[in-house]
Formats: structure tokens, C-alpha cells, sequence
């Protein structure tokens, strides 16, 4: 079962981020959100309709992970078929194709067949495949696995440009840097399971890992660390712990100088994305 | 309106492929040498208005050149459709389709209207250049060319929707094997129905139309041949098709039911599955 007990909720206008390993059921997810995959249990809401609703798919724009496409058809070809598909008429599609083919930067290679495409020019005809519709709801899977980092930053700038227009981004990844630069919400998940959710900006602002050199570190010190933190851990010489905002560090000095205690350094560190993902999912990766 | 699209999505990636125009140049080919053959057979006989027999035996050449027609385009219609609902589905092509707001009842429906379409012109132009070579070169028109042309687009609109049906489940190459060996029993099962008759053993010849109860695309061969032979032909057994026991017109309505059935199957299963 890929996908076992997963609730949530996205608001509108939100770029969300979905973290979990291979194999944690994100792929599944996004498909049942699409009706490209059944649930046997529960139910979804997209749009205000349930999942799978095919009216609701005029306002959906979706890439798929492996973007395989009909590679026999020439770019523009593409995207003109799969505006049609959307129901959009051709004087429309006329005027928004040269535009999309601009945004992902395949204007020169317009009228090539997509079989001649490179792994990263195939994710760029995806990603204009996908906002062909002025989407409300965007569905990216992996979006820049393909991608070089000139790739990666355009879809970030894209990305920002969806949440400015208003439409509500939701992103499958495994590249943490990815996520943490452009999602303003984050899901981790594993074995089908939601383990936790976390507003970045927050996160971000919020925990902070204090790595401490000092002498004369007595346990009765440590734990009187613990009107901040309840995460001290002392190694020798060495104590690590995480407190909520910066704002209590300065009591924590005066705390420990006030001890007797020799301190020779004392870093505040942000805690990353990645040590956060694997705090929550753990080391092995979900395997 | 999206199973339009999905209808013209499919005659272009035919035309893309190159399949159409070798589908083409295949069946020129074929009427070339069946031509060349007709032309130097008359020749030889030097003349003249035709007599009975000679009729008999433009009737039957006719009819082994629409028999071999009818294999190549039953391999055509399995080869050429075997891969569409399988392939998308493994690939993952399928996935932007199915995504978009159409129900998917119309992506299945487009194809095979794009492959019907494809299917029923190639046998119409093939069955008319056969027929018309021969006439131009002899003089020569079979009887009921219109049913024996429409039973044959029959036929391989069946073996099409088989290859749906199929494609809704298996894999690509088990696709193949199944409606191939349906299609094989089928055959089978026709000669078997011939030779019962010959042999007058009932019950060879009831398994033989058992067969074609399980897939009556021989039968609707052999309903075709028997409508086209000329009634001496069929007399003298100059055509090994259909003169011994021929498939009643209900076998016909059977195949035609069998058909809607099979594709309403195979919308059913594609609307349900995962993709």
C-alpha cells in the first residue's frame, strides 16, 4: 500500500512542498489527487470537488514525473494538442503557445520534434504543458530532477510567478535545497504516512541548534539547561542543543558563564531542511 | 470533442510513424504482383469473351487474392494497435492524457475511432484495387464485392477492439499473444468446420463453430468469401472458404454484439484502472 493515512489541507495561493524518500508514496498521492490512481479508503477535495472530477481538471495543470510524451510531435505541435485537450480554442492557443515556449526557453527549438529533445528540454516542454491553462491548481512531480541549475532556477522564478498570480503550487521533491528555497510549507512523508508538517518561514526563523565548546561542564548544569531546551546533549568537552529563537541565547550565556563554566565556543546554527527531514523520517530513508 | 482530438492524435502518429505510407507501399506492391498475375494469365488465354469456366477461375484467383489481403491486413490491425493503451500505460505517456478534462471513456473511444478509421479505408481501397484490376484487365466482376469488403473491415474491427480490451490489462507482448492465439483458434476453428462438413462428422463440425463462438473473426472471413464466390465456384469447390458449411447470418450479428460488448468491456476496465 503506497499511500496509508494521509490527511492535509493546502489553501489556496500556497506553494507546498511534499518531502519523503523514494518509495514514501508522493508519487501515489499526487495521482489520487489527479483520479489517475483510486483510493480504496477516504476521500479528497481538489478544487472544492472530489479528487478525479473531470471539470475540475480544466483548472489543473500537472507534470508528470518520467515526462514521457508523444515525442513524434513537434514542440508546439504539443502543446497544441494538449490545449486542445483542454478545450481551449485555437485563436487562444495561438497567442499563449509562443508565450510559454519563451518562458521555458524553447523558442528556438519550437518547431522540432520533442524525440530530438534532451531529459532537461523535455521537463521544460512538460512544465509549459502544464501552465497551458492559467492553472489554479499546479501539480509539479519531481520538476526539476532533469534539470541543470540554470533549469532549477527557472523553475523556481516560474513557481514564484504562479503563487504572485494566485494559483496554488503543489510540489513533489526530494531535493531539499529545491524545497526549502521555494515552498512556503512543507509535508514529510513515509511509508504513506504524514509524519509532520512545517510552515518553512518558521522553521527557518525558528530552531536553532547551539553547538557549545566548554569546560567545567557539570551534568547539574546541563540540566538546568533545560528551562530552554529539552534537547541538551553533552559529549566531553562538547554540548549540543536546539532552542525555539535566538532570543534566548544571550540568557543562556550569561546562564552558563554565571556556572563557572569555561566556554570557548558558542555557534548558533540554523537547522537545515535536510537535518530536520532526516530527524523526521530518519536515517534509513524509509527503507 | 476530446474523443475527436484523441482520433486525430492517432491518425498523425500513424502518418508520423510512416506506418500509413508503408501500410501504402505494401499494398501496392501487392497489387502490382497480383496485376502482372491477372495480366499474363488472360493474355495467355488469348481472348475472346470468357467463357464459364474461365469466369470461375477469375472468380477464385479474386478471392485468393482478397484471402491473403485479409491475413495481411488482420496481422496489420493486431501489429498496428497492439502497443496504443498498453504502451501509453507502461510508459507513462498516458499520464498527461488522462489528466486532462476529458473522461476517459473518450481517449479510448478517440484511438480506436483513429485506428478504425485508418483500418476500414485500407481495406476499402485494397478490396476496390483487387476488384478493379481485375475487372479492368478481364473483364471480370465478383458478386457482392460491398458485404464481402464491409465483413472484412468487420473482422478487423474486432481483432482492433480485442486488442483494446486486452490492452486495458496485459502488458504489450501478452496483448499480442492473446488476441494473436484467439485469432489462430479462430482460423483453426474454421478448417475444422470445413473438414467436419467434408468428412460429414457433426461433431467436428460443431467444434469448429464452437471456436468461432469464442472469437467468430474467421468466420466472418469465410461469411465474406461466400457472399463474393461465384455460385459455380462454390459448386465445384474451387474455393477451400466457405463451400462445404457457411457461417449463418446470425454468426454475423453475433460478431457485431461481440464487438460492442468487447468494447464496452474495455471502456469499463480502462475507466477503472489505475494509470
Amino acid at each position: 500500500m503506497a499511500v496509508r493515512s494521509l490527511t492535509l489541507e493546502v489553501p489556496r495561493g500556497e506553494v507546498f512542498g511534499f518531502l519523503g524518500p523514494n518509495g514514501a508514496g508522493k508519487t501515489t498521492f499526487m495521482k489520487m489527487l489527479l483520479g489517475l490512481v483510486a483510493a480504496t479508503d477516504g476521500h479528497a477535495l481538489v478544487l472544492g470537488q472530489p479528487a478525479g472530477y473531470v471539470e475540475t481538471r480544466r483548472k489543473i495543470g500537472f507534470l508528470p514525473e518520467h515526462f514521457r510524451f508523444y515525442d513524434w510531435l513537434t514542440a508546439t505541435e504539443f502543446l497544441r494538442v494538449h490545449g486542445r485537450l483542454y478545450g481551449m480554442s485555437s485563436a487562444r492557443l495561438d497567442e499563449r503557445i509562443p508565450v510559454l515556449l519563451d518562458l521555458v526557453g524553447l523558442t528556438p527549438h519550437a518547431n522540432k520534434r520533442l524525440r530530438e529533445f534532451s531529459k532537461g528540454m523535455l521537463q521544460r516542454i512538460g512544465l509549459a504543458q502544464a501552465l497551458l491553462n492559467d492553472p489554479q491548481l499546479i501539480l509539479l512531480d519531481e520538476p526539476t530532477s532533469g534539470l541543470d541549475p540554470v533549469g532549477r532556477r527557472l523553475v523556481r522564478d516560474i513557481i514564484k510567478a504562479q503563487r504572485e498570480r494566485g494559483a496554488t503550487v503543489f510540489l513533489n521533491s526530494h531535493l531539499l535545497s529545491e524545497v526549502e528555497i521555494t515552498c512556503d510549507r512543507v509535508a514529510f512523508l513515509k511509508h504513506g504516512e504524514v509524519l509532520a508538517t512545517r510552515q518553512l518561514q518558521t522553521l527557518l526563523v525558528g530552531e536553532i541548534r547551539v553547538a557549545v565548546r566548554a569546560g567545567n561542564l557539570s551534568a547539574e548544569v546541563v540540566a538546568g539547561l533545560a528551562r530552554w531546551t529539552s534537547s541538551a546533549r553533552p559529549d566531553g568537552e562538547r554540548l549540543t542543543f536546539t532552542v525555539a529563537s535566538t532570543d534566548v541565547l544571550p540568557e543562556v550565556m550569561r546562564y552558563l558563564v554565571a556556572r563557572g563554566v569555561d566556554v570557548y565556543e558558542f555557534a548558533p546554527q540554523r537547522l537545515s531542511l535536510e537535518e530536520l527531514f532526516l530527524q523526521i523520517v530518519g536515517e534509513d530513508g524509509g527503507l | 470533442m476530446g474523443a475527436w482530438i484523441m482520433a486525430g492524435v492517432t491518425f498523425r502518429e500513424a502518418g508520423r510513424k510512416k506506418m500509413i505510407w508503408m501500410a501504402l507501399l505494401a499494398g501496392l506492391a501487392f497489387l502490382a504482383l497480383f496485376g502482372a498475375s491477372l495480366h499474363f494469365q488472360v493474355k495467355d488465354w488469348g481472348g475472346g469473351k470468357l467463357t464459364l469456366m474461365q469466369r470461375a477461375q477469375l472468380n477464385a484467383m479474386l478471392l485468393a487474392g482478397l484471402y491473403v489481403l485479409n491475413l495481411m491486413t488482420m496481422a496489420m490491425t493486431i501489429l498496428a494497435s497492439v502497443d496504443t493503451l498498453s504502451g501509453e500505460i507502461a510508459s507513462g505517456t498516458i499520464h498527461v492524457v488522462a489528466t486532462k478534462p476529458l473522461p476517459r471513456w473518450q481517449v479510448l473511444i478517440g484511438k480506436w475511432c483513429g485506428f478504425a478509421g485508418m483500418l476500414v479505408l485500407y481495406i476499402a481501397i485494397m478490396v476496390a484495387g483487387l476488384s478493379f484490376l481485375t475487372w479492368l484487365l478481364s473483364g471480370y466482376q465478383a458478386p457482392h464485392l460491398l458485404r464481402g469488403c464491409a465483413l472484412i473491415g468487420l473482422e478487423s474491427l474486432l481483432l482492433l477492439t480485442m486488442t483494446f480490451l486486452v490492452g486495458t490489462t496485459f502488458s504489450t507482448l501478452t496483448n499480442g499473444v492473446v488476441v494473436l492465439g484467439l485469432y489462430g483458434l479462430a482460423f483453426l476453428g474454421g478448417w475444422i468446420e470445413q473438414f467436419g462438413a467434408l468428412a460429414n462428422s457433426p461433431r467436428a463440425l460443431n467444434l469448429g463453430i464452437a471456436a468461432s463462438v469464442v472469437m467468430p473473426s474467421e468466420a466472418l472471413w469465410r461469411r465474406a468469401a461466400f457472399e463474393m464466390q461465384s455460385p459455380l465456384v462454390g459448386a465445384m469447390g474451387f474455393t477451400p472458404f466457405s463451400n462445404a458449411s457457411v457461417p449463418s447470418a446470425a454468426m454475423v450479428v453475433y460478431a457485431g454484439l461481440y464487438l460492442a460488448l468487447a468494447l464496452l468491456l474495455a471502456i469499463r476496465r480502462f475507466a477503472q484502472r489505475d494509470l
